[in-house]
Order: C-alpha cells, then structure tokens, then sequence
C-alpha cells in the first residue's frame, strides 16, 4: 500500500497534514475491520469461534474510537459538528444538517481561507509526542 | 464567518497558508508546555470554564430547610498578540517572492509561546492560574551558573521524584540561558553534555522560553493539565492602505493535579 494515504506529494504536506492522513487512514481501516468481523460474526456456526472474533471486534470498536477522538481533537470544525450529532436520539439527518449550519455560514466566503482540515485554528494541540 | 473574522482581511488564500505556516512553524518550536504536559481540547471559542469537580460553601440559603454549596471552576484566559503585515509584502508574496518580511509575526509568536510557558511553569496569579514551579512541594534545587555541574541537582532532582513515587520517564524544560548553555557544552572527554542528562532522565530535554532555571518533570500523564479552547488561530482586526494588522489568540487555562510531580532548579 505503500504512502496511499497521500493525496498530495507527501513532501509539500506539513508534518500535522501528514499526521492527520496516517490517523484518517486507520480510522477507515478499523471500520473496514469492524465489517469484516460483522460478517464474519453472522455466518459463523461455532459459538467459540464467534466468540473469539466477537473479541476481536470489540478491539477495533475501541481503535476506531480512539482514532475518531484523536482527530476530532485537531480538528475543532470537525468537532462540533460531531458533537450535534452524535450520542442523541432523534433524526440523524436533521442533527447533521443543524450542526453543520452551525458550525459553517454557509454563505460566507472566507471559509476557504481557514487552516487546514476545516479547523479555525492553527492546528497545534498537544506537543506531547514530538519531543526531540 | 468565525470570530476570528479572517474572511474580512485583504489577504489571498495563499497568503493565508503562507501566515498560518510561518505561525505554526515558529510556535512549534517554542511551546515547551505542551510538550510535557497533558493537552485536553481545544473546546471551542465558546468553552469559558475547567470544571475542578470541588465547592464552595454559600453562606445563606434563600430560604429555611435547604443548603447549598456552589461549584469552582477555573476560568479560561484569552492571549492575544497583535502584530501587522505589510500589504506590499503580502503582494510581492503573490507575486512570487519567496522572501516574505514576518519578522512582526515571529516575534509575535515568541511571545505567546513565552506566555504560555511561563503561565504553565511558573502561575499567572491575575488569571488563576497556579504554575508547576509554584506548585511543587519540592525544596528548590540550585543549578548553577556553570553547565558542568548541571548533571548533580538533575539526578538530585529525579532521585527526589523516585522517592515521592512519581514514576519516569522524566522530561527536563531548560530556559532559554540554560539551554544554550547545555547545547554548546562537551563533559570531559568530549561527551555532549545533553546526551549524559538525557541518560539520567531516560526522557528529553526541551528548550522552554520564559522559563526561569529549569524543571525535572514526570512525563507519565495524569499530573498537570493545559485546557485549551480555542487553540493558538490568527485573527484578523484591521487594515489600512500600508498594513493589515493581524493577530496570534488562544484562550487556555492550566491545572496541576500532582505537585509533587515536578521539582523546580533554580538557575
């Protein structure tokens, strides 16, 4: 697979970009897994054998969580928008539709000259595992 | 449009990406904090308050038969530094030049990156802040002037954390002075100064500006932690035919849940 989750030469991206691609890219990759297992989980007879992956699949529960929180983190646009939609009763597409006219004018213009990924800020958060 | 009102400065798409990368460049590498303690957020603009789960006793009640208590929180600061671009830099920018003139927004981004450090490491009493220096129940350890004998109160100080328990590895934030002091130093025998306190921390050193001394600082999670709103942005306030005048905010706030996680050397 190589550097496929790179839409973009990889050496005009900045370090945050590329950090945020490589976590995009596990995320698919653990709902990816969650399908499979849930597949898996319904044609399977063996009861020890569903609960073996049963198991398994609870593992890529708690990745593709920890991967969604991480870049929700670093990307606060992305964040809200989330927060107005997930964990509540009610229509799904209604919640999507209001949080995301919350989170953007979407008459304004000069959304397109926010920093990357839809964040209004610069991107920075937590230094804590780029110690030299 | 956001609070930050960037859609109404006179500033292309990529003059935009050319300010945001040049802020983040220079902020990277001085925010010594973030890169030792815990960071939750960014919450948002609107996020005001760090929720400290204790009380306060309310003296009267409205009424008989009830009683209440109310609860403290830790009220979030704005920092902002202001700075300006020439609107013919930014032209010339468009143009193609590569030598953009942001001295202004370096200096700018030294600052709130010094601000930070030093709320974080050393208190901001005005805006409650308790800082990790203040905090600790550490007797303060002398470092010296001379980078040689750096080595002894670092042990001095890890020795002292092992002992309260507070388990590695362990970080060392050195200010400005004393990191300097320690790059440009060879021990006896020509071995980096650094590397040999490296080995002692078992954990990295970091270049902290605003730090006074130094601070040895357990890197296990969980001890100190920076809330942050809204994370470090560049906002736009006004223009004229000259310059654009910009500036760097963030809105943050800290809490030490461990003081005894951290000792403070004195330089």
């Amino acid at each position: 697979m190589g550097f496929d989750q790179y839409h973009e030469p990889p050496e005009e991206l900045p370090p945050a970009t590329r950090t945020f691609a490589r976590l995009c890219a596990s995320l698919t990759e653990e709902a990816e897994a969650i399908g499979w297992y849930e597949q898996r989980l319904a044609v399977e007879p063996d009861p020890e054998a569903q609960a073996v992956m049963r198991d398994a699949q609870g593992e890529e529960f708690k990745h593709f969580s920890m991967d969604l929180e991480f870049l929700l983190r670093r990307s606060p646009a992305w964040r809200q928008i989330a927060q107005g939609v997930l964990f509540k009763s009610g229509d799904i597409v209604e919640h999507g539709e209001d949080a995301e006219a919350e989170t953007f004018d979407e008459d304004d213009p000069g959304t397109d000259s926010a920093p990357p990924n839809g964040s209004v800020s610069l991107g920075i958060g937590s230094l804590k595992g780029a110690l030299r | 449009m956001n609070h930050l009102l960037r859609s109404l400065a006179p500033i292309s798409d990529s003059a935009w990406d050319l300010l945001d990368e040049e802020a983040r460049e220079r902020l990277t590498s001085a925010l010594a904090a973030r890169k030792l303690v815990d960071f939750s957020g960014p919450h948002g603009w609107k996020h005001s308050a760090t929720n400290l789960g204790r009380t306060s006793p309310v003296a009267a009640a409205p009424c008989e038969g009830v009683s209440a208590v109310q609860r403290r929180v830790l009220p979030l600061v704005e920092v902002r530094a202001d700075f300006e671009v020439s609107r013919a830099e930014l032209r010339d920018f468009d143009r193609g030049a590569d030598d953009a003139d942001l001295a202004a927004l370096d200096q700018a981004a030294h600052q709130i990156a010094v601000a930070e450090n030093v709320a974080v490491f050393h208190g901001w009493k005005d805006a409650s802040i308790t800082g990790i220096a203040q905090a600790s129940p550490h007797e303060l350890l002398e470092l010296g002037t001379v980078a040689d004998g750096y080595p002894r109160p670092v042990a001095g100080a890890v020795q002292r954390l092992l002992h309260s328990g507070i388990s590695g590895p362990y970080a060392l934030a050195l200010g400005g002075e004393q990191y300097q002091r320690v790059v440009e130093t060879a021990e006896h025998g020509g071995y980096p100064l650094l590397d040999h306190l490296r080995k002692i921390l078992e954990g990295p050193i970091v270049w902290a500006p605003g730090v006074k001394g130094a601070v040895v600082i357990s890197l296990r999670g969980g001890d100190f932690r920076f809330e942050s709103g809204q994370d470090l942005s560049i906002g736009y306030d006004s223009h004229d035919s000259e310059v654009v005048h910009l500036y760097l905010v963030e809105s943050f706030t800290f809490h030490v849940a461990t003081p005894e996680a951290a000792v403070p050397l004195k330089a």
